[in-house]
């Protein structure tokens, strides 16, 4: 059972939580979007082994926030609100 | 010395102490370069060398594996092998995967113990049936074997399943693939290997990819822990770690990496004939030739390269199991650990030439590789040998996520492979 | 061996009460405090078991987890296979029956096996069995497989508790060095909990001599235990750490021994203390599985803990220190002990009344049933009933290995010790390779040091000088007879000598080759002298060879453990109705339907069917009454909020007026409809999404995810009201009648409550809201009204309705009067590839200028596709049955058979007399009156395409 820290909530059960995907990755608006640049957003993934920056949502509280974690070790290496208005 | 395994051969080599058997494969240091080389030492890899060899008579290949062939998904799984699919695409690839089974034994000469013993997939209401039947028309359509399950049925296969008024799941049916079964996964890998380096394929273990050399924007080689290897061919069958093989080769890959737990009983007496699976237990249950009750469910729902198991997943499968056969509550778990798969968001393999032309792809196959090992080594050997798809491979290229076109059962069947 | 019970003695047991059990049909007796190891031993039986491949005679072997081969199926009403009998109390009246063998122990039938043993060496069955086909030959390997057996009448004695435990310390082992640890922690004002898998604490100073802080060992244990009871601390006997998990969290199996079900604890602590102390290992030489020859360390434990002498003419064979103690023991207890040490120099002193033979080792043991003698390697025979064997210690580093601890080979102590340490676990005592007790106390002080120091002294020991020494006596490639490695799963010496001939040289390939380790006992004693003997053989060091993974449980742990209370219904519990008393006082027949419990139908008629069919058809002929509670009510409300649902929605939602409703879509972002529902518009910031019922979860959480990525906290806000309201649907021709009578304070009048309109009114004082929106295509209200006061409202339309000949329906007519009108349940009418357009409605996807979630996806190769499975409806030829749901459409396509679709609803329509079905089919809205082959379960009908609504088309009923 891993504990992960909820910006709001504080450390809770990994079952509380559900991952939400990369950080950081941007959806492109309109139908213009080239076709490879919409299949990267909805598809393509970096899928790091190692360090990994990741939306999660507290499903408990309901709030999404952005999770550094270690995708070997399990190790948290931080967690934050998402920053302001957008997510990163 | 003793090539050729057989009841006699075995006879001899008991009076002689056993002690005139070769190698089951040559571990060779590894060449400069080859005319293929197929990276990750695991089922599709092997299988992949194998049919180089054997379907294409292209024998200047090596299989370059990080750690011990058949330890990663190959050794780590339930040994389920079926067909049992939905959308045409899908039983062209399974099906094939599922006759080349078939014949794998003898084949290879390596009894890799298929067990036909049969699958039941659970429906446990009015709309699951439904789908059943959806599925089991589509199976029948589609030339695969299928029947569809009354409860009676489910009674005569499975005759310890929970059929109690109170259960929490109840069997309204079933859908049955009677040519389904187990077989023995590492006998598959070392099956593999042998037929492999017997044709002259060097395996070698314990050769790390460190990196690709790219040559007029060409993938022509690899860097390894053991020096740099040239071909200008490239395959890999790396599942669980494709994602960072691709971030080496610059690219990304449609591909999350989850634990996928696994767990086994103690050894008892034959008590379980079939596989059986309960979508609303969210488990699937058989015993192995050793007598033990394999248990497989479902992904840790963590991205993780940690190999190894956690306990609320393993809890909840657990649950599951002693819902659908309560009087295993009397059985203890003996074992639990975990492998590392690519899930894909349509949860079908991806099979084709990758963003760097000369590296070729066999990942992508979720939970459900082990039964598709024949298939991904001879559609990628085929692609290796002539760079190009064939019919059955086609539809699972990368370029599907762009068209669209995806391969999604869970979307079609309702089932979730 | 001649084995007995002494007369006085055994710290364990309580003469004053005396137990009875059998074995393999045989009546044992013992004592109180007897394992049923301790009492077969006591009983001189001296074959407990059978291996599991060459069905050999098997002894006892050790005294705790590491038991190999004493394994048996214990029967009556808490029936256990494969029981550890050296770790299972012995109680009156007990069943246990040896496992592996028929039909005992002693005269097993399958004994031949052994004869044949040379031409069924590891991983035989790879190799044969090909020709004519392994089917032939399975079902009599699998039987012949398989230790114990499962009893099919076996009842669960009830749910096994789970306990979530926070502590400072968890110290794993309630020996020296745990105890101290404990003790240490406790006196810094820590909160300590003490785990053992032992009845009672103290491991090895149960049995071994010591004083400590001057008193006798079993009174500091006493003392010791007392203290730490007194301080609050939380000691667990009879429970094993199975497995270190994720972030440090420790999962233990607690056993009960009064009947109920095992407890698992889940314990979350500061500071994991490993004190798991060493199980001794064997020694190679020929025969070395036969009964009587056992672990010298576990002949001790016997001998002082249960008064058990386990044979009259002992040979004691080691390669260490430890067993001179168990020597001197013997001797003392009479035995006539012959101590052998493969060690020439540097061992201890002769223990009194023990003959020591130094560097010697055996070459042999003889004997059928049980061993009658050795042969040292000096070719010198002693006769002898019983062989004790200490081959060194194996520190118990599973769990430190399992949270991915590196391990350290020493040469001192020949064994993996724990090495770079990993943050919040300390392993300590002989688990660290700690030997004497001074050792072991000095390693307990900074086991817990990153939470505090302790100012207690260290406990000071007195006893014999332990010096650890050790001259590793690995199994030898090449060895002559057969030398057993892994005992429960007949490995041998020459099985590994096979593996690396045949490459199997990985110390994992050699685990799954010979099976070396995959025992029950999951290799506790066999491992490190397997990878050994690897190492031996190719010229390896043995931390070259390395070790297999660690995996959980430490042993084998009851699966109700780790399922806990999730049986039956709590496994996953099915959401209710507020109503459902109600509807079940009424009759209703519950189903479930997407995780909530429903009203099937009302139960009209014995026969289902009937039932159905008869609230279909009264439905439209008066008035239905209907419980649509289930339907999500999720409101978003803000500035933003007419912006929000126009990006969630395919359809545009902000041109939507106050007071009125709109239906469509929801996608996901790859284009496929999601769920469709009617959207309500409250105000000018306010909506309420009316979402499908088994999706108000998923739905809520894709508005949450949508506000926070893209809109921002200030700009909507959501709030899920599904369970706060009850829904009630008056439907049909007089559903406004009956509605009237009610009183609800409101006009009913079509040009104040229109179709897709909204209005307010009360009842009995509760505000409720009033949705004119119809599922069924007659004229129908949704009823909205606080969750806790709908019954009143519910017993008064069904009272009211009478006049009426109203009916209350349940979800199955529902089905049947929404598919007469085409309309779709999504996932049952869609599946996961469907777009918008497929359904028909492309307007928006061609028309709307402003950005949606799934628009890109809608432009696509495969969205642009002719040709795309479409919304139809299908009807049978005149007097025909209803077409089966999941039938397919089929057609040819260079002669081999293709599906062109499916059928997603079918029924029997009671107002229509015919049946009705909507299905997708390739280019299906371009093909009505075209007439296609249906297949179901290889047989094959005709349907003919039509538009999927077959009654009233032009939808007059809604304002009938």
């Amino acid at each position: 059972m891993q504990l992960f820290p909820c910006p709001f909530c504080g450390p809770r059960d990994e079952t509380e939580f559900h991952y939400g995907g990369d950080a950081g990755n941007v959806r492109p608006d309109g139908i213009d979007v080239p076709t490879d640049r919409w299949a990267g957003y909805l598809y393509l993934r970096g899928n790091p082994k190692g360090t990994a920056r990741e939306i999660w949502v507290h499903m408990i509280c309901g709030e999404f926030f952005v999770m550094e974690r270690d995708t070997v070790t399990h190790k948290v290496l931080s967690s934050a609100a998402l920053d302001g208005e957008h997510a990163a | 010395m003793t090539t050729r395994y057989s009841a006699l051969s075995l006879f001899k080599e008991g009076l002689a102490g056993q002690t005139g058997w070769q190698p089951a494969w040559r571990s060779p240091e590894p060449k400069p370069s080859y005319d293929a080389i197929v990276i990750g030492g695991g089922g599709h890899g092997l299988a992949t060398a194998y049919y180089l060899a054997k379907n294409h008579n292209i024998t200047r290949v090596a299989v370059l594996e990080k750690g011990w062939i058949g330890g990663g998904n190959t050794g780590r799984n339930t040994t389920v092998v079926r067909s049992n699919y939905y959308y045409p695409e899908s039983v062209e690839l399974y099906g094939l995967a599922h006759r080349l089974y078939e014949g794998l034994s003898k084949g290879l000469n390596y009894n890799v113990m298929l067990s036909q013993r049969g699958m039941v997939n659970l429906c446990h209401s009015t709309a699951e049936m439904e789908i059943g039947a959806r599925t089991v028309n589509a199976m029948q359509i589609n030339g695969i074997d299928a029947e569809l399950f009354s409860p009676d049925d489910v009674r005569r296969v499975a005759p310890i399943y929970n059929f109690s008024p109170d259960a929490r799941f109840p069997v309204f049916g079933g859908i049955w693939q009677g040519r389904a079964g187990t077989a023995r996964h590492d006998a598959v890998a070392w099956g593999y290997a042998r037929a492999a380096s017997r044709l002259g394929v060097d395996i070698i273990q314990n050769c790390e990819i460190t990196g690709f050399i790219i040559e007029g924007g060409r993938c022509r080689g690899v860097q390894t822990s053991r020096g740099a290897i040239r071909a200008e061919r490239i395959g890999m069958a790396v599942a669980g770690h494709s994602s960072v093989l691709a971030a080496k080769a610059g690219f990304r890959l449609p591909i999350n990496s989850y634990a996928l737990q696994a767990c086994v009983s103690e050894p008892v007496k034959p008590i379980l004939d079939t596989v059986v699976l309960s979508p609303g237990c969210g488990v699937y249950v058989s015993q192995s030739d050793k007598g033990e009750i394999v248990i497989g469910g479902g992904l840790d729902r963590i991205p993780s390269y940690a190999q190894r198991g956690n306990l609320p997943t393993l809890e909840a499968v657990i649950a599951g199991v002693l819902e659908m056969f309560p009087i295993f509550g009397q059985l203890k778990l003996m074992r639990q650990w975990a492998g590392i798969v690519d899930v894909v968001p349509d949860s079908s393999p991806i099979i084709g030439e990758s963003p760097l032309p000369g590296l070729f792809l066999n990942c992508g196959w979720g939970t459900g590789g082990f039964k598709a090992i024949p298939a991904g080594g001879t559609l990628l050997a085929q692609l290796l040998a002539s760079g190009k798809h064939n019919d059955i491979s086609r539809p699972f290229d990368l370029d599907r996520f762009a068209t669209g076109r995806l391969i999604d059962e869970a979307a079609g069947s309702g089932i979730a492979h | 061996m001649t084995a007995s019970r002494l007369a006085t003695g055994g710290s364990a047991i309580d003469r004053s009460r005396p137990i009875r059990f059998s074995f393999d049909g045989t009546i044992v007796q013992g004592f109180a405090g007897d394992t049923i190891a301790s009492a077969l031993l006591a009983g001189d039986v001296a074959v407990v078991g059978r291996s599991f491949k060459y069905h050999r005679p098997r002894g006892i072997w050790g005294a705790g987890v590491e038991e190999p081969n004493a394994l048996v199926d214990i029967g009556g009403s808490r029936a256990t296979p494969n029981t550890r009998a050296t770790t299972e109390p012995a109680r009156d009246g007990l069943v246990a029956k040896s496992v592996n063998a028929t039909p005992s122990a002693l005269a097993d039938r399958n004994a031949f096996l052994d004869r044949f043993a040379r031409f069924i060496p590891a991983a035989f069955y790879y190799k044969t069995f090909m020709w004519p086909d392994w089917h032939r030959f399975e079902p009599r390997i699998r039987a012949m497989a398989g230790l114990g057996t499962v009893d099919a009448d076996w009842t669960s004695p009830g749910m096994a508790d789970q306990i979530n435990h926070h502590c400072d310390v968890l110290v794993v082992g309630a020996g020296p060095a745990g105890l101290a640890a404990a003790r240490l922690a406790a006196g810094a004002g820590l909160t300590v909990t003490l785990v053992d898998d032992q009845q009672s604490p103290g491991g090895s100073l149960g049995y071994r001599a010591g004083e400590i802080d001057g008193k006798p060992a079993a009174v500091w244990v006493k003392e010791t235990i007392a203290e730490l009871a007194a301080g609050g601390h939380l000691i667990l006997p009879s429970t094993t750490a199975l497995g270190i998990y994720d972030h440090n969290l420790v999962g233990l199996n607690q056993r009960h021994f009064d009947g109920r079900p095992d407890t698992l604890w889940r314990v979350r602590p500061r500071q994991i203390v490993l004190a798991t102390g060493a199980i001794e290992r064997p020694l190679p030489f020929a025969n070395n599985d036969l009964p009587g020859i056992m672990s010298a360390d576990a002949a001790f434990a016997y001998l002082r803990r249960h008064a058990v002498l386990v044979g009259r003419r002992i040979i004691v064979a080691t390669n260490n220190d430890s067993a001179y103690e168990v020597a001197g023991a013997l001797a003392e207890a009479s035995a006539e002990v012959r101590l052998v040490d493969i060690r020439r120099n540097g061992t201890p002193a002769a223990p009194a009344n023990a003959r020591l033979i130094k560097g010697r080792s055996l070459a042999s043991a003889s004997g059928k049933l049980r061993v009658d003698g050795v042969t040292l390697d000096d070719g010198t025979r002693f006769d002898a009933d019983c062989v004790l064997v200490s081959g060194g210690w194996t520190p118990t580093i599973h769990l430190f290995g399992q949270a991915k601890g590196k391990l350290a080979w020493s040469d001192a102590r020949a064994a993996f010790l724990p090495g770079d340490p990993v943050d919040g676990i300390a392993v300590i005592g002989a688990a660290a390779g700690a030997v004497s007790l001074s050792e072991v106390f000095a390693g307990a002080g900074p086991a817990f040091a990153p939470l505090g120091q302790t100012k207690a002294p260290l406990p000071r020991s007195t006893g014999p000088k332990a010096t650890g020494g050790i001259l590793p006596a690995w199994p030898i490639p090449g060895s002559k007879g057969r030398i057993w490695i892994d005992y429960q799963n007949d490995v041998t010496v020459k099985d590994v000598e096979l593996a690396a001939r045949e490459n199997f040289v990985s110390v994992e390939h050699l685990k799954r080759y010979t099976t070396l380790g995959m025992a029950t006992d999951q290799g506790k004693t066999s491992n490190l002298p397997g990878l050994a003997l690897m190492a031996g053989i190719t010229g390896r060091t043995v931390p070259e060879v390395g070790t297999t993974t660690y995996r959980p449980p430490f042993t084998p742990v009851p699966l109700a453990s780790f399922a806990g209370a999730r049986v039956g219904e709590l496994m996953a519990p099915v959401r209710r109705l507020p109503l459902e008393n109600v509807h079940r006082a009424n009759g209703a027949v519950f189903q479930e339907y997407g995780g909530w419990l429903r009203p099937a139908h009302y139960g009209g008629y014995a026969d289902a069917e009937r039932s159905i069919a008869d609230e279909a058809l009264r439905a439209r002929q008066s008035v239905a009454l209907f419980d649509g509670s289930t339907l999500g009510k999720i409101e978003v409300i803000g500035p933003q909020a007419a912006a929000f649902v126009d990006f969630l929605y395919y359809n545009t939602m902000s041109t939507l007026k106050p007071g009125r409703c709109r239906y469509g879509f929801m996608l996901s972002e790859n284009g496929v409809v999601f769920d469709d529902g009617v959207l309500v518009r409250l105000g000018e910031h306010r909506f309420v999404v009316s979402c499908s019922s088994s999706h108000v979860a998923a739905v809520h959480a894709r508005l949450e995810e949508w506000r926070q990525d893209r809109f921002g906290r200030g700009a909507v806000y959501i709030h899920n009201a599904t369970s706060d309201m009850a829904t009630l649907t008056v439907s049909g021709p007089n559903s406004r009648k009956l509605l009237k009578a009610l009183g609800l304070g409101l006009s009913l009048g079509d040009a104040d409550l229109p179709h897709m309109a909204i209005a307010h009114g009360s009842y009995a004082g509760d505000e409720v809201r009033i949705t004119r929106v119809s599922f069924t295509g007659d004229r129908s209200y949704e009823i909205s009204i606080r969750a806790d006061r709908a019954e009143p409202l519910w017993a008064h339309l069904r009272k009211a309705g009478q006049a009426f000949d109203a009916v209350a329906i349940g979800l199955e007519a529902l089905m049947i009067l929404r598919a007469e009108k085409g309309f779709i349940v999504i996932g049952k009418d869609t599946d996961g590839t469907t777009l918008p357009h497929d359904l028909g409605v492309d307007g928006p996807r061609v028309k709307r200028q402003t950005e949606f979630v799934g628009r890109r996806s809608l432009f696509t190769e495969e969205a642009s596709r002719d040709n795309r499975m479409q919304l139809v409806g299908l009807a049978v030829p005149q007097g025909e049955a209803p077409l089966p749901t999941g039938a397919h459409g089929i057609k040819r396509i260079d002669g081999r058979l293709r599906s062109q679709g499916f059928v997603t609803s079918s029924y029997q329509s009671p107002t229509l007399g015919r049946p009705v079905a909507l299905g997708l089919i390739e280019r299906g809205a371009t093909r009505h009156g075209e007439t296609i082959d249906i297949q179901h379960l290889g047989k094959i009908s005709k349907a003919t395409i039509t538009a999927p609504c077959a009654f009233d088309p032009a939808g007059e009923r809604l304002h009938a």
